[in-house]
């Protein structure tokens, strides 16, 4: 009983801030918002028995990339920002089809039935501790997709950087 | 489950491919003349399609990647699509004083995703070269950097990226949940049980891929972004773009849905007919009315999309082979169109206005030539090769009893003709307006119109070899 009442708070919680972030007019407030929201999605992950991915995501989400969203939103010109329009006009439309593609998803999952479990079982994270398992499926199973996923990194430093810095030539 | 050596042989070609393309972008660093940064990212794709094509198979990483015929296939049209990328780009850059020699890794890099794509056995290795083919391509699409249509073309094409990957993340997480796997091989396995057959959660997680997959190849209704985006990225771009992401898309769309999800045959089949017939619908009656020649081109390549996916809905092994046949066809007769409006690119102001073909028989002969052939092979007019594609298309749907998305089919093609036959008849049929100038007409521009015209017409009079060989590549699906 004590679980659920905690999922619904999180979860209620995770599409109120949501909204929060997209609602908001200044970029500034925005953010904040979005701080608040890794917070309480880091704590459905502890509800899954992910403690390591809670951790991950409060380091990475809340601690490196929203810095680095603020420094963006620094960048602008706020004054300019919250004076300007925020929605294009369709947005009644996009609303209405998010609303039916919701309801949907939710009559689908009623039918939901799980497949079988993996190897990965609450008593093997125990015995080896939530790095070890995530280390270990990363560097075996996961290994070529996870070098592949520093070929994805590297590509989009290259091309923030010709993007961005590069000197054009006159 | 751990790693052995012996896995590297599996993907030696896209780990030389990796390798080089970054010793390159270090190299790139001292070395002033990009001609240089060109040829040597020509070597590296050429040493590549060597060792692809003695590549053992096999599946490897504990079945991340797979590594078939099949794959062998795709990865030699990415390849000769970055080739000839490649080759006509260099005078582009130049001349708007844009050429850098991290445009060429980018290249490697979009065309190494597009391999891992099409050699992927795993949800995961699938989606990974997914992103990296995109993210790729999003920043070569916005190289024009003062280019206000070039910027706006990158941001949108990223934007609705973004939005699709989504769509397949989703559809990845519903179908780990229902197998338990996100490996296609297991995937297979556990549908084919048909416990789960018809659940309205495994048809949601159909219906994300085809979002998603339609997205990549540019199919209606997924097909916005395309014009707008092929018409401000820079040309040679535009041609690299209107291939390669279509022939991976196309790549794991038969992976997933023919290989994976083949037991529900019935659902995702009935889904791409749908779009496949909107998708000609769309493309082929936007064209008409277009006046710029890369728009129109674009919607052009709509229409392709729509009828290559008449190969992946017959689900057979026939229509497999047909589709990818369709697709080596498609790459050489799209891209060489695409090089003629390259060839004619007048100094860096551009040559996109269909006025601009206006009596180009009686200034430039030759390539007014080459161009009827490329438009003739578009329209699908024997002998070129772009008969022999639609020819294998509409034989396999027939086959596997498709007949009334055929005949739409044919009724499409029939309408495609009136406007890839106006560029040919503003070619003959009318008195140039302007002198055409050509002060610098770059010699590598040429070899790539004679490859891709050799091959239109080749293709077109001896097809066996191609046919045989698409057929023996798909022979890795099953019926």
């Amino acid at each position: 009983m004590l679980v659920e009442l905690f999922f619904f708070y999180f979860a209620a919680a995770v599409i109120g801030l949501s909204l929060m972030v997209i609602t908001r007019k200044n970029p500034v407030h925005s953010v904040l918002w979005m701080l608040l929201l890794f917070f309480h999605i880091a704590g459905l992950y502890l509800m899954l028995n992910a403690e390591m991915m809670a951790a991950i995501q409060l380091i990475v989400y809340a601690g490196a990339i929203l810095v680095l969203f603020l420094f963006v939103v620094l960048l602008l010109d706020l004054k300019k920002e919250i004076g300007e329009e925020q929605y294009v006009g369709v947005w009644p439309t996009g609303v209405a089809v998010a609303v039916a593609l919701f309801t949907l998803l939710l009559i689908m999952t009623r039918s939901f039935v799980a497949g079988p479990h993996g190897n990965i079982t609450i008593e093997r994270v125990r015995e080896l501790s939530h790095p070890g398992v995530v280390g270990r499926a990363m560097f075996t199973e996961y290994l070529f997709p996870f070098e592949v996923a520093s070929l994805v990194l590297l590509v989009a430093v290259i091309g923030a950087i010709i993007l961005a810095k590069k000197r054009i030539k006159e | 489950m751990n790693f052995q050596m012996s896995d590297m042989a599996y993907i030696l070609p896209e780990t030389i491919m990796a390798v080089c393309a970054m010793l390159l972008l270090v190299a790139d660093l001292v070395i002033h003349d990009k001609k240089v940064t060109a040829w040597l990212s020509l070597a590296i794709v050429g040493a590549t399609m060597a060792f692809t094509m003695s590549v053992p198979v096999g599946t490897a990483f504990s079945g991340m990647v797979v590594s078939d015929r099949y794959a062998t296939f795709f990865k030699m049209v990415f390849l000769i699509n970055a080739a000839l990328t490649i080759l006509v780009s260099g005078a582009y850059f130049s001349a708007r004083k844009e050429e850098h020699g991290e445009y060429y890794i980018l290249m490697l890099f979009a065309t190494l995703g597009m391999m891992m794509m099409a050699s992927s056995g795993d949800l995961m290795s699938l989606y990974l070269g997914l992103e990296l083919m995109a993210l790729s391509t999003y920043v070569l699409a916005g190289f024009l950097r003062r280019d206000i249509k070039s910027n706006e073309a990158s941001v949108k094409y990223f934007m609705l990226g973004a939005f699709s990957s989504a769509f397949l993340l989703y559809g990845i997480s519903l179908i780990y949940g229902l197998t338990g796997t996100t490996q296609l091989a297991g995937i297979a396995k556990m549908l084919g049980e048909g416990t789960i057959t018809g659940n309205p959660v495994l048809l949601a997680a159909i219906v994300m891929f085809v979002v998603a997959f339609g997205f990549k190849v540019a199919a209606a209704p997924f097909h916005m972004w395309a014009p707008d985006v092929y018409e401000g990225a820079p040309t040679p771009v535009t041609a690299f773009m209107s291939v390669g992401p279509k022939a991976a898309g196309f790549a794991v769309m038969a992976r997933v849905f023919v290989a994976a999800f083949a037991s529900e045959l019935a659902g995702w089949s009935a889904l791409l007919a749908m779009l496949a017939v909107l998708t000609m619908a769309v493309g082929n009656i936007m064209a008409l009315g277009q006046t710029n020649i890369k728009r129109m081109l674009a919607y052009s390549s709509i229409a392709h999309a729509g009828y290559a996916l008449i190969g992946v809905i017959a689900g057979t092994a026939q229509g497999v082979a047909a589709m990818m046949n369709y697709m080596m066809i498609y790459a050489f007769m799209n891209f060489g169109a695409f090089a003629v409006i390259i060839l004619l690119d007048r100094n860096g102001t551009g040559f996109d206005g269909l006025d601009d073909f206006r009596g180009l028989s009686k200034t430039r002969p030759g390539i007014a030539f080459i161009m009827l052939l490329f438009m003739f092979s578009l329209a699908g007019i024997p002998p070129t090769a772009g008969f022999i594609g639609k020819f294998y298309l509409f034989t396999a749907a027939v086959n596997s009893g498709h007949v009334y998305i055929v005949i739409a089919a044919a009724i499409f093609s029939a309408i495609s003709a009136y406007f890839y036959l106006r560029v040919v008849r503003l070619m003959y049929m009318e008195a140039p307006d302007s002198e055409i100038m050509c002060a610098c007409e770059p010699v590598r521009v040429k070899i790539v119109l004679a490859v891709t015209a050799a091959a239109v017409v080749l293709i077109g009079l001896f097809p066996d070899a191609l046919v045989s060989l698409a057929r023996g590549s798909a022979s890795v699906f099953r019926g």
